[in-house]
């Protein structure tokens, strides 16, 4: 089968920077993959690559089995979201989603017509006659989806699109988003600095880093079974230990580890951790109360500071700030690095 | 001094006027208040026999001017020369504006700006002078013509009867390129503000959704700076509807609006004409906008 996308061995230069250095992957039909990274690690200048805003230095890039590194954007068939909607403030609403077939010659009627539909599949029948000053964010971000599906693309690129959304809005737009893709069964790439994001809307995740791939996983893998330290951290912040020798004195091997913040249980000092435990005690720099939760920060003797997310009900009571406590895992909760 | 700031802290009405009522007095007594003192001198009349103001309001002095062919044509004359400079002066200044606003990074962007305006740093007799200097029929201008064997070719543009002349410095057209060159930088700088404005991601948005450049041009790129290109040219239009000193160093000898005026108030001793006659731009210009909204050109802002 042919990828939908595929990068091989691309990089872009900007001056001394490497924004996109030797990144090569392959993308099905109908996934869909989101790029996670934090800002300027190379993951938008990639989906820009994807769409022909930008051209790859060295290396190609493939749409459906086409070399198309140097076809300008207008003669791709893909299309865009853009993080800040990018909708034209002198078009109605009908006019910016019918804009696609204008500039491909579609008849005034048609193209109207196929807009009106796109508009009533993002549920936006009604507001087509306004200008997008008029819409609120949410309305905003969803004509900009119409506008970018109506040209019935291969493939859809979502740069950060809920970034600017409120919390429960992003939460609802998650959720229509990822029945859309099925519904559609066209492939999605979505760029998110957001990990929430990424591991429950996509099928696979991309963590991007000074321009590398550091993982490319399914979400479940990501998380659980973390390849890097950089990974660890940003997927989740769980507890890392990079040093392979402070790993020997905390938890008995001499390899770096990670170990997420779920896995770990508070004990008072004097109590005996279960038997064949790695255990390490330290003293109580903050709990920060999360309602189900609570979230310890314990300054180990070792060196690290290591947090735990423990269950209410499973906090040993009448410890406050300050105490000496013993932290205890299990040991198959440690995931070994790459050093 | 605290309980002062206390004041005005609490009362920010009280404080917005303190700022504003100075400059509006001056704006509302000076600046508004002679313009319509002038306006008003309009509806009086000159007594033909006496040659004496005659303080009565009026249309007398209006229908003098829309019945007498000799005023109909300096109206005419100027307005058709203010269409041309300002035509002109959008088809220069278009691609020099979207170069400097969406192409042109550092240095070479301010070079740029500094090119467009450093004509403006010097006096404006001066370049008036030196454009008459260069259009005579002795001049650089002529002079490189015969230089590159197309003498024949500024005979014939100078034998074109309506522009033409005995040389460029006495001719329409003469007249019509110191026109476009002095008022040039005033339709570039509002029209690259104006492509400035428009955002990077629209543009790729249009580009991203199929179509060409010249399609994003047209459709997007050209809206968005429709605002700027209209400032630009009220202000290229309403300049040569009203300058005099032009069209009295270079070019042919018919009188322009700001000439005709200059005359009546001066050595004509006919203040309500010349008054009359300022009536004029302020009403072209009023015309120029309405069609100008009319084409939508301000529902971008």
């Amino acid at each position: 089968m042919t990828s939908a996308i595929e990068f091989r061995g691309v990089s872009r230069v900007f001056g001394d920077v490497r924004a996109v250095d030797d990144v090569s992957l392959a993308i099905e039909p109908g996934e869909f993959f989101a790029m996670l990274g934090p800002s300027g690690s190379g993951k938008t200048t990639c989906l820009r690559l994807v769409a022909g805003f930008d051209l790859p230095d060295t290396g190609s890039v493939l749409l459906d089995g086409a070399d198309v590194s140097s076809v300008p954007p207008y003669d791709r068939n893909v299309n865009t979201v853009f993080q800040d909607y990018a909708l034209f403030p002198h078009m109605s609403v009908l006019e910016n989603v019918a804009y696609g077939p204008r500039v491909r010659g579609v008849g005034s009627a048609e193209r109207l017509q196929r807009a009106r539909e796109m508009l009533e599949l993002v549920q936006l029948g009604a507001v087509g006659e306004r200008r997008p000053a008029q819409l609120s964010g949410g309305q905003r971000q969803r004509v900009a989806l119409a506008r970018a599906l109506i040209n019935q693309p291969k493939v859809l690129l979502l740069d950060e699109p809920l970034g600017a959304l409120d919390l429960k809005l992003r939460e609802e737009m998650q959720i229509e988003l990822k029945s859309l893709q099925k519904k559609l069964g066209i492939t999605f790439v979505y760029v998110t600095h957001d990990q929430g994001e990424a591991l429950s809307m996509a099928d696979r995740v991309a963590v991007f880093n000074k321009g590398r791939i550091e993982q490319l996983a399914a979400p479940r893998e990501l998380y659980s079974r973390p390849a890097t330290s950089f990974v660890a951290r940003f997927v989740g912040s769980a507890n890392v230990v990079d040093d392979a020798a402070l790993a020997r004195v905390i938890d008995g091997h001499a390899r770096p580890f990670a170990l997420r913040a779920e896995s770990v249980a508070v004990l008072a000092e004097n109590s005996v951790p279960p038997a064949n435990q790695p255990a390490a005690a330290g003293e109580v720099l903050a709990v920060q109360y999360h309602g189900a939760a609570s979230r310890w920060q314990v300054k180990l003797d070792a060196g690290p500071t290591f947090s735990a997310l423990v269950d209410d009900a499973a906090s040993p009571p009448g410890i406050a700030v300050g105490s000496r406590v013993r932290l205890t895992w299990p040991p198959g909760a440690v995931v070994p690095l790459q050093a | 001094m605290r309980a002062a700031s206390t004041f005005f802290y609490r009362r920010p009405y009280w404080y917005l006027a303190l700022l504003l009522v100075p400059p509006l007095l001056w704006f509302g007594t000076v600046y508004l208040g002679s313009l319509f003192a002038l306006l008003w001198q309009s509806f009086y009349r000159i007594d033909d026999f006496t040659a004496q103001i005659v303080r009565e309001p009026g249309l007398e002095t209006y229908k003098q001017l829309v019945t007498q062919p000799a005023n109909v044509d300096v109206v005419v004359r100027t307005l058709v020369m203010a269409l041309a400079v300002t035509f002109t002066c959008a088809l220069i200044a278009l691609p020099i504006a979207t170069y400097m606003a969406r192409y042109a990074r550092g240095r070479v962007k301010a070079l740029f700006y500094v090119g467009v305006m450093l004509p403006m740093w010097t006096s404006y007799l001066v370049k008036v002078y030196a454009w008459r200097l260069l259009l005579a029929k002795e001049g650089i201008v002529a002079w490189c013509f015969a230089q590159l064997r197309l003498t024949g070719v500024l005979d014939a543009l100078l034998a074109t009867p309506g522009i033409g002349g005995p040389a460029l410095s006495s001719s329409y057209l003469g007249m019509f390129l110191v026109f476009v060159y002095m008022w040039l930088p005033f339709m570039i700088l509002p029209m690259a503000a104006a492509l400035e404005r428009v955002p990077g991601s629209l543009i790729q948005a249009s580009a991203d959704l199929g179509a060409r450049p010249s399609q994003t041009f047209r459709n997007v790129v050209l809206p968005l700076a429709v605002p700027g290109i209209a400032a630009g040219s009220v202000f290229t239009f309403s300049l040569t509807l009203g300058d005099y000193v032009i069209p009295s160093v270079v070019g042919a000898p018919g009188y322009f609006i700001g000439m005709m005026v200059y005359a009546q108030q001066g050595t004509a001793g006919n203040i309500p004409l010349a008054a009359a006659f300022s009536v004029v731009p302020i009403v072209l210009v009023f015309v120029y906008l309405s069609i100008a909204k009319r084409f939508g050109a301000f529902d971008a802002l």
